[in-house]
């Protein structure tokens, strides 16, 4: 049997929480579920909304009550255990140059590292994408390795570029739009992650996401393409992870 | 020319808003909408426009403007202001109108919204809305995520506002009697999702507790002061889904409301959820108001969103025509103390 609470937001929101953490196997319930209650196509459920460890659903009472959706989602749950969720799999490319990575001597500073250490630590691993939120189109990718881990500045900053690349704790974000910011800021992708005339992002939660290191002067190419509308990023394959 | 409203002072904060861009959260994409539903509907009733049209939502201090078509109709509901309709952009005084009425209005008339009393938001809607077009379904300006409403920022001066219809259709002048908009005496909040992040008598503290409404407050959340609320394990949860209406108690224990523009994720323990239903009467809160919850269950919730469902669907039925120069016009403007204005507008 699966793990989970239902729990109230209000009179047309539930979460439905799988725990507290952050972890691969919880965000693969999270994501699975999302997908199952997508797929049934119910008459009142306005949308839903992934994150770390719970799944938000937003429904219209008046036209279904909290525990009908209760009770479809109950049996949701029971079939969920074989189920499969599908991302993309991307390549990101980054520019790591210290005149955008404002932070990247401070973060090699404070981890012992070189910057070039920072670099490869960073650009080594596949970052699941966990959810999106805060701005659209910003994907919360984990894990950042536990050696580059730091906690946000003390005093955020009242704004940074779009397309910084910024790292806290064990996440790492790309920021589509200029934004305040407490993270680190490491780099800057040229390639934009929302496009706000059709509403969609790039990325999408079960994504896998690697981060493939370029020179200034191919950011820049791959910026004057993005800014003529002419850049096309196409995901290198597919991802199929499996419900543990 | 295009038919448009053009900007001379764009007042505190004004924005057009309609009733928000949902399905998209999922994407980091803010609902947005107008803080208070129930007299954005009122304004579009009065100008003859469907309840979801996007208008003018104005903070505290109303905006000026003037019109640049042949003729058009205004629409003014939410928070009392003095509204003075100018001959042109020199007048010395002109004709002053309440809010919660219909007015006809031409080529080169300036109208000047001042400060707003007795709440925070004004809507103005246009006979036939705005012609700006939808960000991913909706007019709403979202600020943050810079998209909607006009620019997808608050209006400036200079901007012309595009109109759809160039003239004002031939009929009456309304005006809305009998909309209670006063503030609930506590407002009605479902526990959860993480109230068990807080003992029972901390529990019990929030809903005794009688908070202000701070100066830091905004579309995107209302902070309150007053008894903090204490954690049972820290202030940090892993970052979660919020809903509108959601508490949230951060480190200090101040409490937060999250309000339509709120952002889509966030990482504070949500000790409550305001219900549906009083979220309109939250959103037309002025800085310094005094706030305070009561618990209630999912149920009573969703009859009271019924309940507010069923007043929406009723406001056309309390419009009364304003050709009868009706008392409750002189009633309204001696509550808001504006005859005085009347008569200097008449001198």
């Amino acid at each position: 049997m699966l793990d989970y609470r239902v729990l109230p937001a209000g009179d047309t929101a539930l979460v439905i929480e799988f725990g507290d953490r952050i972890d691969r196997a919880l965000s693969t319930l999270v994501l699975s579920l999302a997908q199952a209650l997508d797929a049934e196509r119910i008459e009142g459920v306005v949308e839903t909304v992934p994150t770390f460890r719970s799944l938000m659903v937003h429904y219209e009472p008046l036209a279904l009550a909290a525990s009908s959706l209760i009770a479809r989602i109950d049996a949701l749950m029971q079939k969920l255990g074989s189920s499969e969720i599908v991302g993309h799999v991307w390549h990101l490319p980054v520019c790591y140059d210290p005149r955008f990575a404002i932070d990247l001597d401070e973060v090699a500073k404070r981890t012992s590292l070189s910057t070039q250490q920072v670099v490869e630590r960073h650009s080594g691993p596949i970052y699941h994408v966990y959810m999106l939120g805060f701005l659209p189109g910003q994907a919360y990718m984990g894990e950042v390795a536990a050696e580059l881990a730091l906690d946000r500045l003390e005093t955020p900053r009242t704004k940074i570029p779009a397309g910084s690349l910024a790292i806290a704790s064990r996440m790492s974000c790309v920021f589509p739009l200029e934004t305040p910011c407490g993270w680190h800021v490491i780099g800057r992708c040229p390639v934009p992650l929302w496009d706000p005339v059709h509403g969609t992002s790039l990325l999408a939660p079960a994504d896998q996401v690697r981060f493939v290191p370029v020179s200034m002067r191919e950011y820049e190419t791959l910026a004057t393409r993005a800014s003529q509308g002419v850049l096309r990023i196409e995901p290198v394959s597919e991802f199929v992870g499996a419900v543990a | 020319m295009t038919p448009a409203l053009r900007i001379i002072s764009p007042g505190l904060s004004t924005t057009i808003q309609d009733v928000g861009r949902s399905g998209f959260q999922r994407l980091g994409v803010s609902v947005s909408g107008a803080l208070d539903l129930v007299s954005l509907h009122a304004a579009n009733a009065l100008a003859g426009n469907p309840g979801n049209t996007g208008a003018l939502e104005a903070l505290y201090v109303g905006p000026t403007f003037a019109v640049d078509t042949d003729d058009t109709r205004l629409a003014f509901a939410g928070a009392d202001a003095v509204i003075e309709i100018l001959d042109d952009a020199d007048a010395r005084g002109g004709e002053i109108i309440p809010t919660m009425r219909s007015v006809r209005v031409r080529r080169g008339q300036v109208i000047r919204v001042g400060s707003l009393k007795n709440g925070a938001t004004l809507y103005i809607a246009v006979e036939g809305g705005f012609a700006v077009a939808p960000a991913l379904g909706s007019v709403s300006t979202d600020s943050r995520g810079r998209m909607g409403g006009w620019q997808g920022r608050p209006l400036l001066e200079g901007d012309v506002i595009p109109l759809r219809r160039a003239t004002a259709s031939d009929r009456d002048e309304y005006l809305i009697d009998g909309l209670d908009l006063a503030a609930p005496r506590r407002f009605r909040a479902v526990l959860g999702p993480q109230s068990d992040n807080f003992s029972d008598q901390e529990i019990e503290r929030f809903f005794a507790s009688e908070y202000t409404m701070s100066a830091g407050s905004n579309r995107m959340g209302m902070r309150l002061e007053g008894q903090a609320i204490g954690h049972l394990r820290g202030f940090n949860i892993v970052s979660d889904a919020i809903a509108t209406g959601s508490i949230q108690v951060p480190g200090s224990g101040q409490p937060i409301v999250l309000l339509a523009d709120h952002q889509t994720t966030g990482g504070y323990p949500k000790i409550a959820t305001v219900i549906s239903a009083d979220l309109p009467a939250l959103g037309r809160l002025p800085i310094g108001s005094k706030v305070s919850f009561a618990p209630v269950t999912v149920e009573e919730a969703a009859a009271a969103r019924r309940e507010l469902a069923a007043t929406v669907d009723g406001i056309a039925g309390t419009m009364v025509r304003l050709s009868i120069p009706a008392t409750a016009v002189a009633e309204r403007l001696l509550e808001c103390n504006l005859i005085s204005g009347v008569q200097d507008a008449a001198a």
